[in-house]
C-alpha cells in the first residue's frame, strides 16, 4: 500500500488527523481503566459467600419492652422455627455474610503480640449453624451440643475450641495443617482450631477500604448469643422460601406479639449489599458505549469531509485505474495510521490515568492488558467507522475527474 | 451589506444588550444566517448537538450528584463547629481508615474530661442509639427510631429549629432526666402534628416526656456523626446523653477497641475503646487556638500520668475541614465525576472535528461573503453565533439527559447518596453555561479557520 500520498494528505489535515487521533486516546485511556473496575467490581459482588443464599433467609427479632425472658424467648422461637414445615435449620447468629457491618475481631498467636495476626468476622452460633448455612466442611468436626456456651453480654464464657474458615487458616499458617493449632481469639487464652469450613464471607460489603482484604476470614465461636435483638437464619427445603418467610413470621408473632419483626431473604440482602458496585458498573459500561459511539460518529464525521473534499483526486486517480477496493483500502490504511498513533498515545494516557487514580481514589491497578484490549477496540471501531465515509468515496465516479470543478 | 458588515466590524459586536437599532438587526442577521447553515447540514447539526448532549447530559448527573453530597450542611457556622481528635492508642497503632492515625471517634474518658473543662462556648457530647417506640394508638405497629443522645447545647450549637417548647436544661443534662426532643415528622407520627409539649412518649417501655418538637431540619451530610448513612437516615428523637449511659444504650455504630474493653457497659466507659463524638463551638480562630492549646495540655498531662506512652498528639477540625478528612463523597462518585468528564472531553473534541468539517466544507461561501466586503470579524462573528447556538441546544438537550441520568442514578446507586440530588436553577444555569461556554471554545478554533479563508483562492477554485 502505498503510505506516502496517505501522508502528504494527512499533512493538509494535520488538525483534523490530530483531533481524531486524540480522541481515541482519551477514549483508550478511560476505556481501559472503567474495564478494570468493572472487572473488580463484578468479581467483587459475584463472589460467593459460602452458605447456601437462595434457601436462606434471615429474621430479626427484638421484644418491645424488653421486659420478658430474652433466653426463653429465645429458646422458644428457634424451636417454633425447626418445627416448622419447609425448615431445614435454624439458629441463632450475631450476624449474617454481606449485612454491611458486624462483629469484627483479630487473631493472635501470642498474648503480648502488639500487631495481630489477621483481622477476622466473628461469627457465633451452635452445633446447628453448619447445617443451616450449608457450610462444607473440609477439615476437622462440627460442635457438639455440649461444646455451646451460652454468651449473654456482658458475660463471656470460656470455650473450648473453634472453627474457620479455609482462607483464614492459610493465614495464620501458610503452608501448615492449622488443625489443632491454637490461635488467641476475643479471649486471652488460646483455643484450637477444631474445623475448617471451604469458604464463610465476613459481614462488611465495602469493595475498598478497611475491611475488604479480610473478607474472607471468619471465625464461628461455639457460642449461642443472647441479647435483646436476635437475628435467625433459617434455611428452607429448596424452593419454599417465600412460603416458610412468611409462616415464619405469622409464627412468631404468634408466639409472642410484642415484638418488631423484620425478616429478610438472603437474595435481597445480596443486592442490596452489592446495589452500589452493580450501579456503578451499568453507568461505567453505559459511559463507556457512549464513548465508542460518539468516537465513532466523530470519524465517521471527519472522514466524510475528507472525503467530500477530496472528490476531484478521487475521480481522477479512478479515472487513472484506481479499483474501488484501491480507494475503500485508501481511507482504511488512512484511518488506521491515525489510530495506530492515537492507541500508542492512549496507552500511555491509560497508564498515566491509572496510577493517578490508584493514588487518589482507591482504584485497582490496572493490568496492562487491559490497555492492548482497549487499543485493540479502537482500531477495530476505527475500521468500521471508516468503513461507511470509505464507500461512499470509492463510488464517486472517475467521469467527475473529466468535468472539472 | 458590505458597509454595514464594515461598521460592524468596528463596533465590535460586543454585548447584545447595549447594540444600537441596527447593530441589533445585523445580530438577527447572523443568528439567521447560522440557522441556515445548521439547517443546510442537518446530520452533521444533529450529530454535534447530540454528542454535546450526551457529553454534559453525563457530566452533570455526576456533577448534581456530586454537588449535593459535597454541600456545606451548616453553611453559617461550618468553620466555628469544631471536633478534636486525641490520639488514645499510640502513633505505632495501624492507620486503619485515617491516614495520620488518629482516630476519628473518642473514648468516653476523653468525651468526659472535655466535657468538665467548658472551654467552648457551646459544646456536646454524643452517640447514636436505637429505640422501640410505642405509639399510643394501638392501631399502629411499635416501630424502631434513631436516637441520638447528647447535650442541651447540640441545639444552640447546631442552630437547630423549634417549633414548640425548646431543648431540655442543663439541669436535665445532669439529673439524667427522662426527657426527649422530637423531630418534627416523628411528632407527625406519633402526636398528629399537634402540640406535645409535656406529653409522654414511651421509648423501650420507659416513659419520657417531651420539652419540644423541631421544626424542618436536616443536615446532609450528618456531618456531627458520619457513621451509619450520613446521607441517609435522620435522627428521630434526641434525648440526654447522661441518661443514654446511666441506661446503658445499645450503641448504634461502630465501638473500635485497642485491646482493652470487652462487651460489658461498665469496662465500655472505663476503656479506651472510641466510640464517641464530640463537637465544640469556637466563634473565633482566637478560641480555635486556645482550645488546641488546651487540648495538647490535656493530651501531655495524660502522658505525665502514665496514661498515654507518648507525646501529644491532637488535631481539631472544623465542618469543613472534617468534611474533608473523612471523604464524606465515596469514590465511586469521584470516579463517576472524572470518567464523565473525561467523556465530555471527547464529545467537545468530537463536535469540534465536526464543526471544522462544516466550516471547511462551506469554504467557498465564506469565500464569496469575504469578497464582497465581509470582514474577517464579521465571518468570525458570525461563526460564533452559529456555535453558540448549538451549544445552546447541546446545552438544552443535556439538561434533559441529565433529568434522566439522575432517575437513572437514583434507581442503580444506593438511594442513600442519591437520593437528594435534584437538579435545581443553579445547576440548569451551569449545564447552560457549560455546554455554550465549552462548546465556543472547541468552535474557536475551527472559526479562526474560517475567518482566514483566503478570498481570492476560494473563488477561483470555484
Amino acid at each position: 500500500m502505498e503510505l506516502r500520498p496517505i501522508l502528504s494528505a494527512m499533512r493538509r489535515n494535520k488538525f483534523g488527523a490530530l483531533l481524531i487521533a486524540t480522541q481515541m486516546a482519551v477514549t483508550l485511556a478511560f476505556l481501559a481503566n472503567a474495564i478494570t473496575l468493572v472487572e473488580q467490581r463484578a468479581a467483587w459482588s459475584s463472589r460467593p459467600s459460602g452458605i447456601d443464599e437462595k434457601d436462606i433467609f434471615i429474621v430479626t427479632t427484638e421484644s418491645v419492652d424488653h421486659q420478658s425472658d430474652s433466653a426463653a424467648r429465645d429458646a422458644a422461637d428457634v424451636a417454633a422455627l425447626r418445627g416448622l414445615s419447609g425448615v431445614v435449620d435454624a439458629f441463632t447468629t450475631n450476624m449474617y455474610p454481606m449485612q454491611g457491618g458486624g462483629w469484627i475481631d483479630t487473631v493472635t498467636l501470642t498474648p503480648d503480640q502488639k500487631t495481630p495476626t489477621a483481622v477476622t468476622a466473628n461469627y457465633m452460633g451452635d452445633e446447628h449453624a453448619l447445617n443451616t448455612m450449608n457450610l462444607k466442611l473440609i477439615a476437622g468436626r462440627n460442635y457438639s451440643a455440649a461444646e455451646i456456651e451460652t454468651k449473654r453480654p456482658p458475660h463471656d464464657p470460656p470455650y473450648s475450641g473453634l472453627i474457620v474458615s479455609k482462607a483464614l487458616a492459610e493465614k495464620i499458617f501458610p503452608n501448615e495443617n492449622a488443625l489443632g493449632k491454637g490461635i488467641i481469639f476475643d479471649s486471652d487464652k488460646p483455643a484450637p482450631i477444631i474445623g475448617i469450613v471451604e469458604r464463610l464471607q465476613g459481614p462488611m460489603t465495602a469493595a475498598t477500604g478497611l475491611f475488604a482484604p479480610y473478607e474472607e476470614y471468619s471465625v464461628l465461636v461455639p457460642y449461642h448469643l443472647i441479647g435483646e435483638t436476635n437475628n435467625y437464619m433459617v434455611r428452607v427445603q429448596p424452593g419454599q422460601l417465600d412460603a416458610v418467610m412468611k409462616a415464619a413470621e405469622s409464627k412468631l408473632y404468634a408466639l409472642d406479639e410484642n415484638r418488631i419483626l423484620r425478616s429478610k431473604s438472603m437474595r435481597q440482602v445480596r443486592a442490596d449489599a452489592y446495589r452500589g458496585d452493580h450501579g456503578l458498573i451499568v453507568l461505567l459500561t453505559c459511559i463507556c458505549v457512549a464513548l465508542l459511539i460518539v468516537t465513532a460518529f466523530g470519524i465517521i464525521g471527519l472522514t466524510s469531509y475528507w472525503v467530500a473534499q477530496r472528490r476531484q483526486q478521487i475521480g481522477i486517480r479512478r479515472a487513472l485505474g484506481a479499483t474501488r477496493q484501491a480507494i475503500v483500502r485508501y481511507f482504511q490504511t488512512e484511518n488506521f495510521m491515525i489510530a495506530a498513533a492515537g492507541a500508542a498515545i492512549g496507552i500511555g494516557f491509560a497508564i498515566a490515568l491509572n496510577l493517578w487514580m490508584v493514588r487518589s481514589f482507591e482504584m485497582v491497578r490496572m493490568d496492562n492488558s487491559r490497555a492492548i484490549v482497549g487499543a485493540v477496540i479502537i482500531l477495530v471501531l476505527g475500521q468500521f467507522a471508516v468503513l461507511w465515509p470509505a464507500l461512499r468515496a470509492a463510488s464517486i465516479p472517475p467521469a467527475l475527474a473529466t468535468r472539472g470543478g | 451589506m458590505a458597509g454595514a458588515e464594515g461598521r460592524i466590524h468596528s463596533a465590535g459586536i460586543g454585548d447584545a444588550g447595549r447594540l444600537s437599532p441596527r447593530h441589533r438587526q445585523m445580530f438577527r442577521y447572523y443568528f439567521r444566517l447560522g440557522l441556515r447553515s445548521l439547517r443546510r447540514n442537518l446530520v452533521l447539526t444533529v450529530l454535534m448537538v447530540a454528542a454535546i448532549g450526551v457529553g454534559i447530559g453525563a457530566c452533570m448527573t455526576a456533577l448534581t450528584v456530586f454537588r449535593a453530597m459535597s454541600g456545606d450542611p451548616i453553611p453559617q457556622k461550618s468553620s466555628q463547629i469544631y471536633t478534636p481528635q486525641i490520639d488514645n492508642w499510640s502513633p505505632e497503632r495501624p492507620p486503619g481508615d485515617s491516614p495520620d492515625h488518629l482516630n476519628a471517634l473518642l473514648s468516653y474518658i476523653d468525651v468526659m474530661a472535655l466535657m468538665q473543662e467548658h472551654g467552648a462556648k457551646h459544646q456536646a457530647a454524643m452517640f447514636a442509639t436505637l429505640l422501640s417506640v410505642r405509639p399510643d394508638d394501638p392501631q399502629q405497629k411499635p416501630f424502631k427510631a434513631n436516637v441520638r443522645t447528647t447535650y442541651t447545647a447540640f441545639f444552640p450549637m447546631f442552630d437547630v429549629p423549634f417549633k414548640y417548647g425548646r431543648p431540655w436544661t442543663a439541669a436535665d443534662d445532669k439529673s439524667r432526666s427522662a426527657v426527649v426532643v422530637l423531630t418534627r415528622e416523628m411528632n407527625d407520627r406519633l402526636f398528629g402534628g399537634q402540640n406535645s409539649v409535656g406529653k409522654i412518649v414511651r421509648l423501650d417501655s420507659e416513659p419520657y416526656t417531651v420539652t419540644g418538637v423541631l421544626d424542618d431540619w436536616q443536615v446532609l451530610p450528618r456531618f456531627y456523626d458520619l457513621q451509619v448513612q450520613p446521607f441517609g437516615r435522620n435522627d428521630d428523637i434526641f434525648m440526654p446523653f447522661t441518661r443514654a449511659i446511666e441506661k446503658q444504650m445499645k450503641v448504634l455504630g461502630s465501638i473500635q477497641c485497642n485491646g482493652d474493653g470487652g462487651t460489658a457497659f461498665e469496662g465500655l466507659l472505663r476503656s479506651e475503646c472510641i466510640w464517641l463524638q464530640f463537637w465544640a463551638e469556637l466563634p473565633t480562630a482566637a478560641d480555635a487556638d486556645k482550645y488546641r492549646a488546651f487540648l495538647n495540655n490535656y493530651a501531655a498531662e495524660q502522658q505525665r500520668l502514665g496514661r498515654f506512652h507518648w507525646p501529644a498528639r491532637t488535631q481539631l477540625r472544623n465542618v469543613t475541614e472534617w468534611l474533608r478528612y473523612r471523604h464524606v463523597v465515596p469514590n465511586e462518585v469521584r470516579i463517576l465525576i472524572l470518567v464523565s468528564f473525561g467523556f465530555l472531553l471527547v464529545c467537545l473534541m468530537n463536535a469540534m472535528g465536526l464543526m471544522l468539517a462544516k466550516i471547511m466544507g462551506r469554504a467557498g461561501d465564506i469565500g464569496v461573503r469575504r469578497a464582497l466586503g465581509a470582514s474577517r470579524a464579521a465571518i468570525f462573528a458570525q461563526c460564533l453565533i452559529e456555535t453558540g447556538v448549538v451549544g445552546l441546544a447541546g446545552g438544552i438537550l443535556g439538561l434533559g439527559l441529565t433529568a434522566l441520568g439522575l432517575l437513572a442514578a437514583r434507581s442503580l446507586l444506593t438511594k442513600n447518596y442519591v437520593a437528594l440530588a435534584h437538579l435545581d436553577l443553579t445547576d440548569t444555569a451551569i449545564a447552560v453555561l457549560l455546554a455554550v461556554g465549552a462548546t465556543i471554545v472547541a468552535g474557536l478554533y475551527p472559526t479562526w479557520r474560517a475567518a482566514h479563508v483566503q478570498p481570492a483562492w476560494q473563488l477561483k477554485a470555484q
